[in-house]
Parts: C-alpha cells; sequence; structure tokens
C-alpha cells in the first residue's frame, strides 16, 4: 500500500445524506474480477444527470469528496471504495459513515477523516462558493485547511499509523504468527469444520 | 462486573490484545460467495500466499445466479466469469463450495444456518453486510470488506477494534398479524439508520425470546440497516432444538460438551450496556417503507410523510428527494399505492416459515391483475422442502412464479430487475434508489404482507384481503 502522509486538491461538495455503497456503486456494476475499472459506476444513477456536481467542468481533477452524513452505509462493497480511488478520491471528509466503508477504505489507504457537521457545511459553503479552492489535508497533524478555514479530523491512531507507514495489514498480523498457534491449539475439539464435506440425508 | 453475551463471546476469541491497537480476534467460520471474493483470491495468489484453514471456509454462490433455468448455461457473461472465477478459486485453494445445481446452494445465510454451520458463541464473517443474520444464534457475525475477506483467508483472524454494546428490549406479545420483520422495521424507523453505527447489539425480552430462530434471524438480519456492526440473540432450548442433527453439528459427547458451553452464552445479571433500548411490542404493527432507507417507515395503516414532518433539516431533505424518487405525494394512505411486483425471498424472508406463511395467504386466491409475484426460496434446500410440502402449487396456482434459491430481485444483479420507474413490496432488506433494478421502487414489508398486497394489487394486510 502507498504511504499516505500529505495531501492537496480541489474539492467536490455531495450535499447528500445516506449516501449508501449501491448509490456509491449499483450492483450491476460490480462483476469485474479486480480492483480497478471500476470509475465507471461511480455514482452511475446520478452521472447520467449533466447537473450532477460530478459532471460539473469545474469540478473535473477534484480529489477530495465532501459527502452528507452517514456516507457509506449499506452494502459491505469494498469496490465502493476501488470506485471512489479508480475516479481520482484521495480524502473523503464528513461527519458519520458506515463503519464497514470506513474499515474497507482504511484497509484501502482512502483517508476518511471525520470533522464534526458545521465543519463539513463551512467546507461545502467555501468550496461551492470557489472550486479552485486548494484543500490540504495532512494526516500527521490530523489537520485540514482550505482558505481561511483550518481544523482537526478524526481518524483512529492505528489507521494514521498504518496509512503513514503504508502497512498492509496482513503483513502485520503474520508478525503474530505464534500467538494465532497457540490461540489454535486450545481451540475446543468439537468447533465446526467445513471438510469433509456433509449433508442432510 | 458481570458480562454482556457479546463481551464473552469476543473475549473467547482474542489470540492477541495490545494497546492502541485493534483486537487480534480469531475467526471461526469465513462464508464467501462470487462477487466479494475474487479480488481477495487475486490478492493472496500475488502475495503467495495460501488459505491458512480450509475447513474454517464454506463457499457458495448466491449473488448473481440465474434463478428461473439454473440448468441452462449462464447468460450474462460478466456474471458467469465471476461464478467460473468462484469455482476456480475454491479448487485451486481447496475449499469447500456449493455450485449452483447443489441442493446445499443457496443465499449464504441462510444455508449457514441450515446446515448446521452456523453455532453459538463463534465468530462469523463474510464479505456481505447481512453477516449479522447468523447472530440469531448468538454468534459475533459481520460483514466484512474484500481487503478483510483476504485477511482471513491468509491468517483466520480478524483486526477488530472494540465495539460498544447495546442492548434492544422488545417485551410483550405481538399483536396479532405482526412478524418479526414489523418489529425491525420499527426499531429502525425509531432510531434511524445511522443509530447503531459503532455498536453490537444485542435483542433481548420476551418478544424475542418468543420468536422462532428463523424470526430471529429476520431480526439480526437487519441490524446493518440501522448501522450496528452486528446482532445477536442469546442461544436458549429453541437454538439447541435448531440445530440438533444438522449436519455441521456436533455428536455425542461433542453435542454435549458444546451445549455445556453455549449454555454459559448468556448476559450476566449484573452486567452494563453502554445504550440500551426499549420497545414495547403490544404497540407494534405491520410496517412498510415508504422512502429510500429502510429508517423511512410507517405502519401500513398511515399515510406517506410530507418533508415537513421532520424536524431535523436533514431528514427534511432526505424525506424530499425519497418522495421524488418513489413518486408519492405526502398524504396518500399507504394502502392505496399500487405496486408492479411483489418479491418473497432474500436473506431476510427466504427461509421456509417465510414461504409457508406467504403461500397460506395466496392460498385459494389470485395475484392480481397486472402484477407479478416472485417467490424465490433462500435456498435449493428451502425450495426442495416447500415442493415437498406442495407450497409450489399453492403459489404456482395462485399465478405466482416459482423459482430457483438465489438473491434474485433482492439486489438485481441477476436478471430479475424492476425497470425504471416500476413499483415492487418486497420482503428484502433494502429499499436504496435502484436496488431493485435503475428507477426502480421498493416498498420494504413482511412476508404476510408481501402476499396480501400480491393478491390486492396495492399495499394491504392479510386481513384486508378479507374486509
Ligand atoms: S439476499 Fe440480498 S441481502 Fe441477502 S445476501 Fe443476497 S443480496 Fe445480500
Amino acid at each position: 500500500m502507498e504511504k499516505f502522509i500529505q495531501h492537496t486538491g480541489t474539492a467536490l461538495p455531495l450535499r447528500r445524506s445516506n449516501v449508501d455503497t449501491d448509490q456509491i456503486i449499483p450492483a450491476v456494476y460490480l462483476k469485474r474480477i479486480t480492483k480497478t475499472g471500476f470509475e465507471d459506476g461511480l455514482f452511475a444513477a446520478w452521472r447520467q444527470d449533466p447537473e450532477f456536481i460530478l459532471n460539473k467542468p469545474e469540478r473535473q481533477g477534484a480529489t477530495i469528496l465532501i459527502p452528507g452524513p452517514e456516507f457509506g452505509t449499506g452494502s459491505s462493497r469494498e469496490h465502493a471504495v476501488w470506485a471512489l480511488q479508480n475516479y481520482g478520491f484521495k480524502v473523503i471528509i464528513g461527519s458519520r459513515f458506515g463503519d464497514i466503508f470506513r474499515n474497507n477504505a482504511g484497509k484501502s489507504g482512502l483517508l476518511v477523516a471525520v470533522v464534526p457537521q458545521d465543519v463539513v457545511d463551512r467546507l461545502w459553503d467555501a468550496t461551492e462558493a470557489d472550486p479552485t479552492l486548494e484543500v490540504t489535508v495532512d494526516l500527521e497533524s490530523k489537520t485540514i485547511s482550505a482558505g481561511d478555514i483550518s481544523t482537526g479530523f478524526d481518524v483512529d491512531d492505528y489507521t494514521q499509523y498504518r496509512l503513514l507507514n503504508g502497512l498492509d495489514d496482513i503483513g502485520v498480523t503474520l508478525t503474530h504468527e505464534d500467538d494465532i498457534a497457540a490461540y489454535e491449539a486450545e481451540r475446543p475439539s468439537w468447533k465446526v469444520t467445513t471438510l469433509p464435506l456433509r449433508t442432510q440425508d | 462486573m458481570g458480562k454482556t453475551l457479546s463481551e464473552k463471546v469476543w473475549q473467547d476469541h482474542v489470540v492477541r490484545s495490545a494497546d492502541g491497537e485493534p483486537d487480534l480476534l480469531y475467526i471461526d467460520l469465513q462464508l464467501a460467495h462470487e462477487v466479494t471474493s475474487p479480488q481477495a483470491f487475486d490478492g493472496l495468489r500475488q502475495a503467495g500466499r495460501r488459505v491458512r484453514r480450509p475447513e474454517l471456509t464454506m463457499i457458495t454462490e448466491d449473488h448473481n445466479t440465474p434463478t428461473d433455468d439454473i440448468f441452462a448455461p449462464v447468460a450474462d457473461p460478466v456474471s458467469k466469469l465471476q461464478l467460473d472465477t468462484v469455482r476456480a478459486n475454491a479448487k485451486e485453494f481447496g475449499l469447500p463450495i456449493h455450485s449452483l445445481g447443489d441442493i446445499d446452494q443457496g443465499v449464504v445465510h441462510i444455508i449457514g444456518p441450515q446446515l448446521g454451520l452456523t453455532q453459538p458463541g463463534m465468530t462469523i464473517v463474510c464479505g456481505d453486510s447481512h453477516t449479522a443474520t447468523h447472530g440469531a444464534f448468538g454468534a459475533i457475525a459481520f460483514g466484512i470488506g474484500t481487503s478483510e475477506v483476504e485477511h482471513v483467508f491468509a491468517t483466520q483472524t480478524l483486526q477488530q477494534a472494540k465495539l460498544k454494546t447495546m442492548a434492544v428490549n422488545v417485551n410483550g406479545e405481538l399483536p396479532e398479524g405482526v412478524t418479526a420483520k414489523d418489529v425491525i422495521l420499527a426499531i429502525i424507523a425509531k432510531v434511524g439508520t445511522g443509530g447503531g453505527q459503532g455498536h453490537i447489539v444485542e435483542y433481548r425480552g420476551s418478544t424475542i425470546e418468543a420468536l422462532s430462530m428463523e424470526g430471529r434471524m429476520t431480526i439480526c438480519n437487519m441490524s446493518i440497516e440501522w448501522g450496528a456492526k452486528a446482532g445477536l440473540v442469546a442461544p436458549d432450548e429453541k437454538t439447541f432444538a435448531y440445530l440438533k442433527d444438522r449436519p455441521y453439528a456436533p455428536q455425542g459427547a461433542d453435542w454435549d460438551a458444546a451445549v455445556a458451553y453455549w449454555k454459559t452464552l448468556r448476559t450476566d445479571d449484573d452486567a452494563t450496556f453502554d445504550v440500551e433500548i426499549d420497545v414495547d411490542a403490544t404497540q407494534l404493527a405491520p410496517f412498510v417503507t415508504w422512502g429510500t432507507n429502510p429508517g423511512q417507515g410507517v405502519p401500513l395503516s398511515a399515510t406517506v410523510p410530507a418533508p415537513e414532518d421532520f424536524s431535523d433539516p436533514v431528514d427534511r431533505v432526505a424525506a424530499e428527494k425519497a418522495l421524488e424518487y418513489m413518486g408519492l405525494t405526502a398524504g396518500t394512505p399507504m394502502k392505496d399505492i399500487k405496486v408492479d411486483t411483489v418479491f418473497v425471498g432474500s436473506c431476510t424472508n427466504g427461509r421456509i416459515e417465510d414461504l409457508r406463511l406467504a403461500a397460506s395467504i395466496v392460498e385459494g386466491r389470485k395475484v392480481a391483475d397486472g402484477v407479478r409475484m416472485l417467490i424465490v426460496p433462500g435456498s435449493q434446500r428451502v425450495r426442495q422442502q416447500a415442493m415437498d410440502e406442495g407450497l409450489d402449487k399453492i403459489f404456482t396456482e395462485a399465478g405466482a412464479d416459482w423459482r430457483f434459491a438465489g438473491c434474485s430481485m433482492c439486489l438485481g444483479m441477476n436478471p430479475d430487475q424492476l425497470k425504471p420507474g416500476e413499483r415492487s413490496a418486497s420482503t428484502s432488506n433494502r429499499n436504496f434508489e435502484g436496488r431493485q433494478g435503475k428507477g426502480g421502487r421498493t416498498h420494504l414489508v413482511s412476508p404476510a404482507v408481501a402476499a396480501a398486497t400480491a393478491v390486492a394489487g396495492h399495499l394491504a394486510s392479510p386481513a384486508d384481503l378479507n374486509a
């Protein structure tokens, strides 16, 4: 995974709440077997509307998404994270997120920066007024600055540490192999196993 | 101080715990399907990793499998690619799989309990947000993303930060005609779609205890719809009776040892939850959704709400957008809303008990003109059982479409989809925009309301049919 230390870019204010992962990428777009190419399905239902903010010429190249509360609720599809990343987003700033989405984002290197809703409101106003406004997100100091707005954001320490260092979770866990083996040695023998296959007669 | 049920199960699975880090939890069972697994297998392959415990894994095919003719070649080339891929991956990594045409194939959350793989006190994960269904047995079960799927394959563990605990206390006898589905829809309408975020929820109280295992599964299934990470119910004699003699249930002395442990899985009397919510079951009624998230629901006897009814500005805007998308006018009685399609199925309500209930209502009646009713059993085993009981005949004689098992119109990944503007009454769990097909409009309902609606042609309860 790539390290994430600091990012500066323009923003896409998305004034909608409850944007679930079915809206981020509808199920019909989930049929690939790779992690790339999902940008086509991003916000697919809304994309056909030329007035949808993602389609506005002045918003092209935006890398920071600022949605309303309860972003990424619903389905666990990590494709939602990939679609946002494939499209070019590096940071999502918002007040409330679906738990699974936030987890998935952290694993894939997409920074989810949590701020109070009134900060979101101010960022919306500022970036709507000026589409070229540069927003800087600094993970080390957990701060966001945009024009005269300067604010902290929340991200849990462990995710921050992993993103800053670009660490792969599986690699980290495998350093604790001994602990896993020790746990397995203690598991009761009656615990379920799926092999060999069994069926009802 | 005592512990809650979920704290006990959690503690029994901690492999490693360190300050400032999430716990490393052992995973007893990983379930997988064709849509959220290919990238995980790819990751393993690229890193030269194996699946650590193939025998703690079960794969099925459900999300985009056809349900009309499962023996014909899969027409959609991309669906076919995913099915071919999951089969090849199962083979390469030595994992058990129930493929299309197999009697144990079906929706992943239906087959786990049915095979007896789902047992109390387990940790169960799946790349699917409705994994909490398995919590009905007193397991900690939750949905994970594909990176985590890969992590579990490689390590049989998951890094998971501690969660807060919540109790939803449901007490009292349910009024006639009110089902588990109505209970959970009412809970979500009460607390909102984000109400459970960061929590493991225990559903408890006399109402929950009185429910069948199927009913408990329906409730736990929708935990994610109000943001909870997982939902569970303490195991009891009903749980043990359900499991006894299922294919993967422990046997002989193992059974006794297992039951002895399972009986310890109850929240201690002196344990405390971070949050508690009380629900009076006697006040509940059949519930339906009018909007585009599962929290936008009202009793069936109510009218479509107006945006002004909501004091929170965010809710008000959401209501405006939802009404526009749903093509509904505030003040319209819910029962005046006509539907084009009725879908009975999914991991929420695709079990045998649900089909029996729906069949008992359509029996001797006809599906209304212009309405199509799809009956999609949750698994091939459920389908077989329903046919043994003659339910398929009841459905087809009423004019419904009797299908093979799969997710089908729950998420519209296979050919079963709504057309733009079409409206459904659906026993599934999500009424999101476009969930059942682009532009499709979904009303979430119980199997009883679904069946009555199919007959009436508009949203209705079974009692309305006799009026
Ligand atoms: S039935 Fe619906 S909710 Fe359940 S696993 Fe399938 S798609 Fe998901």
